[in-house]
Formats: C-alpha cells, sequence, structure tokens
C-alpha cells in the first residue's frame, strides 16, 4: 500500500471521530505510519454482517411471538451471543441454556436464574418475563 | 499511588502495540514492526469446526498472548502473567502494580468497551489493553489502537477483564519484570524469520500457504455447498479478520513488510529491502481480494463465477506467499 492511497472513507469509526493505523510505503519506498478514516470494502462487510444479525434477531423474535422459542433466544441474538457464549457467561452446560430456550421449561425457571439471565443480556426481569410484539 | 509518565503510542495491532509501548516505558525502544516479526505474528489458520458469528473461524495471526511472549523470550525480558478466579482478587493485584507504578497489560473483551463503535462490539476476549493509572475508582487505559488514552470505570474494567466465551481473559495480566539494557536483536530477527517460515511453509493443511490454498478452494465450492447467502456471510467474515482494526490493512502483511525492512537495516542484508517489497505486494493483493470480495457480498452476485474469481485471486496469493517464505527461509 503506498502511503497517498491509504483509504480514507466514512465509516463507524469516523463517525466516532476515530482513525486507524496502517502501515504504507512512502515515494522511497520506506515504510512508516498513518492513519485512516476507514474502506469501503470493510464497511460493507460490516454492513453484511450487521444485516444477518439483524435477519437473526428478527426471525428470534419471530420464533418467540410464536410460542416456539422463550426469549432466551431472541436476547441471545439481540446480545450477539451464540449458545457456547451464553452457557460461559450463565456458568451453565450449553444444553442447558438451549434447553431454557423452550418455552415450557422457560416458563418454570426460578427467578435467580431468570434474573441471572437478565443481568448477562443487560435488562430488566419483566423485559424477560414479559416479552411482546415491542420488545 | 506513584504517578507514572507513560507514553501512549498508537498502534496497528493491540499486542504488539501494548509490548511496544510497555517495553519503551520500561527503557527498551522497538518498534511495533520487531515486536510483531520478532514475536512471528504473521500467520494464517483455517479452523473449520470452530464457528465464530456463525462463520467457520480464520486468523491472519497466532493464539492470542503469543506474539509478546515468543517476542519476550527472544530479547530476554522475563514477563510475569496472572489470572484470576475473582474480580476482587484481579483488581486487588492491579492496583498493587499501579502502587508501584508499573503500567500493565491486560487481555480483555470487546463486547463491553465503552468507547467502540457498536459495530465492532462482538464476543471478541484477545484484545490487549495498557492500565497505567488510576484516579479515584476510575482507571487510566492505553488502548493502542485508540489514538489517545482513555479512562474505564472499575465496573466497566471488570467487565471487560471477566468477559467470557472463547478465549475468555480470566483477568490476565502481565507486565515485564526484568528488561534487560543490551538486547542481541540481530539473533532475535533471526530466529523470528526462521519461525514464521516453519508455520507459514507448515506442511499440513490448514496452516500457512496451505490454509490459504485450502480456504481458496472453499470459496469456489462455498456456492453450491451452503448457498449465496452464507458464502456472502462467510466472506464478509474472511474480509473482516483480514483488515479489521489491528492488523495494519491487508491481515498484517504490510507490519510484516515494515519488519522485513527493519530486519534489512539491523542485519545488513539487503535481500530482505527486496522481499519486504515483494510482500507488499502480496499485501495488495490481499487488499484487491477484499475489495472484489465485498462487491460480491454488497451485490449479492448469482454469478458462480465470481466465486471462481475470487478462489483464483486467493489461490494466487497462496503461490506468491509460498515462493516469498521459501525465499525468506533461504535468504538467512
Amino acid at each position: 500500500m503506498k502511503k497517498d492511497s491509504i483509504p480514507q472513507d466514512k465509516s463507524s469509526l469516523s463517525s466516532k471521530g476515530m482513525k486507524e493505523m496502517c502501515y504504507a510505503v512512502d515515494e522511497n519506498g520506506e515504510y512508516s505510519t498513518a492513519l485512516s478514516t476507514g474502506w469501503k470494502p470493510k464497511t460493507i462487510a460490516l454492513e453484511v454482517t450487521m444485516d444477518d444479525l439483524n435477519e437473526r434477531i428478527e426471525n428470534a423474535k419471530k420464533s418467540v411471538l410464536e410460542g416456539k422459542k422463550s426469549p432466551i433466544l431472541y436476547f441471545m441474538e439481540r446480545s450477539r451471543m451464540d449458545w457456547s457464549i451464553l452457557a460461559s457467561y450463565m456458568g451453565k452446560r450449553k444444553w442447558i441454556v438451549k434447553c431454557h430456550a423452550k418455552p415450557n421449561v422457560f416458563k418454570k425457571l426460578n427467578d435467580t436464574i431468570i434474573k441471572k439471565y437478565a443481568e448477562v443480556f443487560e435488562i430488566e426481569v419483566n423485559e424477560l418475563k414479559d416479552f411482546n410484539e415491542n420488545s | 499511588m506513584k504517578i507514572v509518565e507513560f507514553q501512549h503510542h498508537q498502534s496497528a495491532h493491540c499486542e504488539n502495540g501494548v509490548a511496544s509501548n510497555v517495553l519503551k516505558f520500561n527503557g527498551l525502544d522497538i518498534s511495533e514492526p520487531l515486536v510483531f516479526g520478532i514475536g512471528s505474528g504473521i500467520f494464517y489458520v483455517y479452523i473449520p469446526f470452530l464457528k465464530v458469528n456463525h462463520a467457520p473461524a480464520i486468523s491472519y495471526r497466532p493464539m492470542p498472548g503469543i506474539i509478546f511472549s515468543r517476542a519476550a523470550k527472544q530479547l530476554n525480558i522475563k514477563i510475569k502473567r496472572e489470572r484470576f478466579s475473582n474480580e476482587e482478587k484481579a483488581f486487588a493485584a492491579l492496583d498493587r502494580n499501579l502502587d508501584l507504578g508499573i503500567p500493565s497489560g491486560l487481555q480483555v473483551g470487546v463486547y463491553h468497551l465503552p468507547y467502540f463503535p457498536d459495530e465492532y462490539r462482538f464476543h471478541f476476549n484477545a484484545h490487549n489493553l495498557v492500565v497505567y493509572g488510576k484516579e479515584g475508582d476510575n482507571y487510566l487505559i492505553s488502548d493502542p489502537v485508540m489514538e489517545t488514552t482513555s479512562v474505564l470505570t472499575k465496573k466497566e474494567l471488570a467487565k471487560v477483564r471477566f468477559a467470557k466465551g472463547a478465549f475468555a481473559p480470566k483477568g490476565h495480566m502481565y507486565y515485564p519484570t526484568s528488561v534487560p539494557t543490551e538486547v542481541n536483536i540481530e539473533k532475535a530477527v533471526l530466529s523470528g524469520i526462521k519461525k514464521t517460515t516453519k508455520d507459514m511453509l507448515a506442511p499440513v493443511p490448514l496452516v500457512g500457504v496451505n490454509g490459504i490454498k485450502f480456504v481458496g478452494k472453499k470459496v469456489a465450492k462455498w456456492p453450491k455447498k451452503v448457498g449465496i447467502k452464507k458464502t456472502n456471510h462467510y466472506l464478509a467474515q474472511i474480509i473482516r479478520m483480514q483488515e479489521e482494526i489491528g492488523t495494519g490493512g491487508g491481515g498484517f502483511r504490510f507490519i510484516y513488510a515494515a519488519f522485513l525492512q527493519e530486519a534489512a537495516d539491523i542485519l545488513g542484508k539487503s535481500s530482505l529491502n527486496d522481499l519486504s517489497q515483494n510482500m507488499t505486494e502480496i499485501g495488495d493483493d490481499w487488499r484487491d481480494f477484499a475489495l472484489h470480495a465485498s462487491r460480491v457480498c454488497k451485490e449479492r452476485v448469482k454469478d458462480v463465477n465470481a466465486y471462481q474469481q475470487l478462489s483464483k485471486m486467493m489461490i494466487n496469493i497462496s503461490d506468491k506467499e509460498r515462493k516469498l517464505f521459501t525465499d525468506l527461509k533461504n535468504s538467512l
């Protein structure tokens, strides 16, 4: 990469006033560093990832509203977690956490466990208990 | 508590940045590319059975923490690493270090870091930063990928130090306990390069240049095997791993090229300057791959030829890197 061709595109970094450091060669072929506000292909890759994530969240919401899954699934997706990460935060086995995503199992969970889930998801307990269209 | 003058230098990659900043504080002036090269930071591995954000794991660098450990070993620097079973102990140890005026490196999770843009907050637990002081209940942070220093409350810092999931940091704190004033930099550079050529040319399918070729072939097969949508998701993940904050662009290839240039001076070998130039060209090829792959992702191209093209680009990169690392090995 040549120093004068370091991309200065708009990105989520630049919107926070952040810049990242790149290594590039100057006109004499010497390496040095320079800052970049962003690069479009990266922004696209991030957008593709975020779109995918939002779709997962929407699908999870649908499943919960249809009574196929418990709100655990929705909040897990919203927290960008998967089963292993959630299990690790809960200090439980993956299959147990997966089981809690079944609506009939979820209904029987005691308050301590629900509270722990709420803490992990950084939400209030009632958001888990009274899940609805606006959640 | 002891007030220390800690110089924050922004870097491309967090781990090398922490290493370089902490070593500079301890009187050893060493650049980020030099830490990276001596620590054999350039790498490639494909781990299909490990899923990260619902896509197979691909890494352009070795396991977290290894670059600094290797570099420290080569440079005869002693590093103390501590992990903790609970937050109290983790903070007692950190406060003890700050009282003694020891800036300390921490491994942290990115998801709860408040100063990162939301799009960058994923459950990635191998980020590194330095805590260099404390004001009241707030900790003074030097995060090497940021332009300036930051501040985190104890609660915020506790969250990132005890993030969960793969590579959970468990409060991991590290700091040098002895830094020699004289180091044999030539020897360190040589063994760093040797290790790199060995790893990149490893005779196993998923690692190094073979790994790149393996993934290159997969890219052509994914559309049929997992569908266009998932393929695009996988490609997006590849681009992100390759270009995300911390790589310095082109999957660390430019940092490595910068290292080869420094190495040419240190070892007095002008052939390394030519190899640095080749590495820069390969870095540009990776950027070109990212550019094309991002277009394919965005336009949701249904044309399988587009994926064949990307596959060819990657296989071509693998061939070029094989030649480069072989030449590098033979140049020593």
